[in-house]
């Protein structure tokens, strides 16, 4: 059965959705080999591979988010509340890594869902909503903390560490297991089914009887909980629980999954092109640094990466509509 | 002043009409969409005249409103204004003539305030400010001449009652020069005291030289306010009247036409009720509706536009909340759907009217649509999705359709309406329900897709479905159907069994409530 027209044409699709992903990497890859003689080193990947998988965890968790078109501003700040929180519990309390890891995960989880039954139940843009978040669990961050950064230590490095052989760290491991895991919900279960209907057209989704509500809260309490995982990473590698952490990621995540192809009005997205998307910010910003590029400099050139990416997806989603009306002119 | 020397309460005599121009003429008006809208429509009216235009759903009536008003472009004919060439490039060429329209729907912007509203295109400036004392004033003198001078021009729109709006459509309107002003069903939202005074109003402008183009179904209404009545009837002007002269009964029939022979829906035998609908209410455009539906039997409903079909089946389906009544399917108690999910799980399915905006999932695969309203079925271990029997499920769908698509995994936004409609519909195939609704499920849809759209519902019918089908055609419903059902404002006023229903009777009982005069239901003949 396997030969038949539709898995072959859905096989192709699949290969084709990241093809795109991968020749920009591999060519900004090239171009910052050109550039930088140090840059082409098994160093400069496992540096990459240890540094993002708290950004990758959160593009996953906002990936979803994007493709019920809705959007989720308080991951950066909900990420500090969750170290905070496994600081706090260490720290001060005593606790073992593994119980103050799951209050962190509980913390991430619980403004998650806040997000969405406040933004679903009262039919409020999540704009909105995880914007008063995104205050509130900065807030609750330095109130638990006293402002103050809670050093660790050797306790909580284990995650973030590298592993002796294998080089890169147990959180970039379970970062790849993460978005291997979103992209199966998103593309192969019914709850990612419902996600893509629901982005696509609501009223649709309601009418043929199901509840878009659920698959809607559920969303945004799994984007919190994921900041939460974010919150562990991040925590593990620097050691330290820091109320200022996270500041800005929400947008780093945005960024990452728009040039990941996901789209802003909904209906659209892939996981594994959000992972490729922090990828390419993470090459950009490790080849500038080699190249010698300022912090500015830098900063102005991830910009302009942005906006062509999504130019870049814009054009053809454009070409491909004209395609289609020529089909459809001469069918 | 020569309009106003004429004789406005007898227009029939014309023979004031000779030396004057008509206000507007249109000659030969031709105008084709999918299917031709206006065939050689010749139309004129007067100065100082009123001018009812009557028609069933679809007979051309707004489509000759919107070329006079300059929104539509004709592709054949000719017209004149007050004797002199006319063809209006857009709205404002129209309204730079004087020729404005008051749209059924009104174009106001809720929260800006009355006076904006009313200059919105020419808000006079002072340093590139808005003037706003000169807006306060020129507002005030405009609402004065429709009677509304209490009101204060400040007020936000949103805040106002749609009879007052509609008065203050009419005023900007007015606030403009004005020789032709055209009126889409003004009545349709108003009470009586506010139709009253839009009565007078009209009377006050026809005095004054404006002609009015008056499109309407309210055969009450007409006579008393219309000099003169234009029938159309599927895109062609059958008949100009005196309003006076014209009973409701004559324009009925002009309206309706020759009886079209139904074709004979092949013999079914009705088993137990499937729906029980009882008393059914909601927001005055459902009024406590009652109807069974048999299992195999085929229920039309039909009505105007307006008539709240669309808000009974989606009353009945839980998309909107009723507020009274109850609904039965099959045995279980009666009881009021508070959402689609709760209609679905009881074996209710609903294709609604708009396909592309409340139906389809426009960008994904034939297949995703197909199966959305039964993914449970493909469910496997850890709610992973059988992407492989939805493929095979929706391709037998597609089969059992005739579906014309270069497979399943082809965008529906690629297919033709009639195939979208067939998706739609396929979806609800899929899930097997006991009771289906549909909400015009032939609009926009060619000739062959609307064969195996009645073959399907047929096909239901037989395997002990019962169908709802609403619909404008009436010889639709009439082929269709096992009973029609008649909503008039709301109310359902009566129901036809097959071998009662005429062209006539069912047109009769959808004016029933709009006319105030007994309706000629029983008058024709089969």
């Amino acid at each position: 059965m396997s030969d038949d027209v539709h898995s072959a044409v859905r096989s192709r699709g699949w290969l084709a959705d990241y093809v795109g992903m991968i020749v920009v990497l591999a060519a900004l890859v090239a171009l910052f080999s050109m550039m930088s003689d140090r840059f082409l080193t098994p160093r400069t990947f496992i540096t990459i591979a240890n540094q993002i998988p708290d950004l990758v965890a959160i593009a996953v968790g906002m990936t979803l988010v994007l493709v019920i078109a809705g959007i989720d501003l308080s991951v950066g700040s909900v990420l500090a509340l969750g170290a905070s929180v496994l600081g706090v519990a260490m720290t001060r309390w005593g606790w073992p890594l593994l119980p103050a890891a799951m209050l962190c995960l509980v913390a991430g989880l619980a403004c998650g869902a806040l997000n969405g039954v406040i933004s679903v139940g009262a039919g409020i843009p999540s704009f909105i909503v995880t914007l008063g978040m995104l205050e509130i669990a900065r807030g609750g961050a330095y109130l638990v903390t006293d402002s103050q950064t809670q050093y660790i230590g050797a306790a909580v490095e284990g995650i973030g560490a590298p592993l002796p052989g294998l080089q890169v760290s147990p959180a970039f491991l379970i970062a790849i297991a993460l978005v291997v895991a979103g992209q199966f919900i998103l593309s192969r279960t019914v709850f990612g089914r419902y996600l893509v209907a629901i982005g696509t057209n609501e009223t649709a989704v309601r009418l043929s009887g199901i509840d878009p509500r659920g698959p809607k809260i559920a969303v945004f309490a799994l984007a919190g909980l994921l900041a939460g995982v974010a919150g562990v990473f991040q925590t593990s590698r620097l050691s330290s629980a820091d109320p200022n952490g996270g500041i800005g990621m929400e947008l780093a995540a945005i960024a990452a999954v728009v040039i990941g192809g996901t789209s802003l009005m909904g209906g659209r997205g892939s996981v594994v092109n959000s992972f490729f998307g922090v990828l390419i910010i993470a090459v950009l910003q490790t080849g500038l640094a080699h190249v010698g590029a300022t912090e500015p400099t830098k900063r102005v050139i991830t910009g302009a990466v942005i906006i062509a990416a999504v130019l870049a997806d814009a054009l053809r989603n454009r070409w491909s509509a004209r395609a289609l009306i020529r089909r459809l002119s001469v069918g | 002043m020569n309009f106003r020397s004429r004789h406005i309460g007898n227009p029939m005599t014309g023979a004031t009409t000779s030396n004057t121009p008509p206000r507007i003429r249109c000659t030969r008006i031709h105008k084709s969409y999918a299917a031709p809208v206006l065939v050689d429509v010749d139309f004129d009216c007067r100065p100082g005249e009123v001018h009812a235009l009557i028609g069933a759903n679809g007979a051309g009536k707004s489509t000759l409103a919107k070329i006079i008003c300059g929104l539509v472009r004709p592709e054949a004919g000719t017209m004149t204004l007050d004797g002199m060439p006319y063809a209006p490039a857009g709205k404002p060429d129209a309204e730079a003539a004087g020729i404005h329209i008051v749209h059924q729907e009104l174009n106001l912007i809720g929260t800006l305030t009355v006076a904006e509203n009313l200059f919105l295109a020419r808000l006079p400036r002072r340093l590139g400010m808005v003037d706003r004392r000169r807006l306060r004033r020129d507002a005030r003198e405009a609402l004065a001449r429709v009677d509304l001078a209490g009101l204060d021009p400040d007020t936000p729109v949103a805040r106002l009652g749609v009879g007052v709006r509609q008065q203050l459509e009419i005023a900007a309107a007015l606030a403009q020069h004005c020789r032709l002003l055209i009126l889409d069903e003004p009545t349709a939202a108003l009470m009586d005291p506010q139709i009253e005074r839009l009565f007078g109003h009209i009377r006050r402008l026809r005095a004054g030289g404006v002609s009015i183009l008056y499109v309407s179904h309210r055969m009450d209404e007409i006579r008393r306010i219309a000099d003169r009545v234009s029938v159309l009837r599927d895109g062609r002007l059958v008949a100009t009247r005196s309003a006076a002269e014209l009973t409701t009964g004559e324009a009925v029939h002009l309206m309706a036409g020759r009886d079209v022979e139904s074709v004979a829906a092949t013999a079914r035998t009705p088993g137990p009720v499937r729906l029980r609908v009882r008393g059914l209410s909601r927001d005055k455009m459902v009024r406590n509706v009652s109807f069974d539906v048999y299992a195999g039997e085929i229920l039309g409903i039909a009505g105007l536009v307006g008539s709240g079909r669309t808000e009974l089946l989606r009353a009945i389906f839980g998309a909107d909340r009723a507020e009274a009544g109850t609904v039965a399917v099959g045995d279980v108690p009666p009881r009021r759907f508070r959402s689609p999910r709760q209609a679905v799980a009881a074996g209710l399915a609903m294709v609604p009217e708009d396909r592309k905006e409340q139906g389809l999932l426009m960008p994904c695969s034939v297949r995703i649509n197909a199966t959305l309203a039964h993914l449970r079925a493909f469910r496997r271990w850890g709610g992973q999705l059988d992407g492989h029997a939805e493929a095979v499920a929706a391709e037998e769908a597609g089969a059992a359709m005739d579906l014309r698509s270069a497979g399943v995994e082809q965008p529906v936004a690629e297919l033709s309406g009639g195939n979208q409609q067939k998706v739609l519909i396929g979806r609800w195939l899929m899930r097997d329900a006991e009771v289906y609704l549909f909400d015009e499920p032939t609009r926009g849809v060619d000739v062959g897709a609307k064969a195996t759209v009645y073959r399907l519902l047929g096909d239901l019918a037989r395997r002990g479905k019962a169908c709802v089908v609403v619909s404008s055609e009436m010889e639709e419903l009439m082929a269709l159907c096992d009973r029609i059902a008649v909503l008039s404002q709301g109310r359902l006023v009566r129901t036809f069994a097959r071998g009662e229903w005429s062209h006539q009777r069912l047109l009769a009982a959808a004016f029933e409530n709009v006319t105030r005069t007994p309706a000629a239901s029983g008058e024709e003949d089969v």
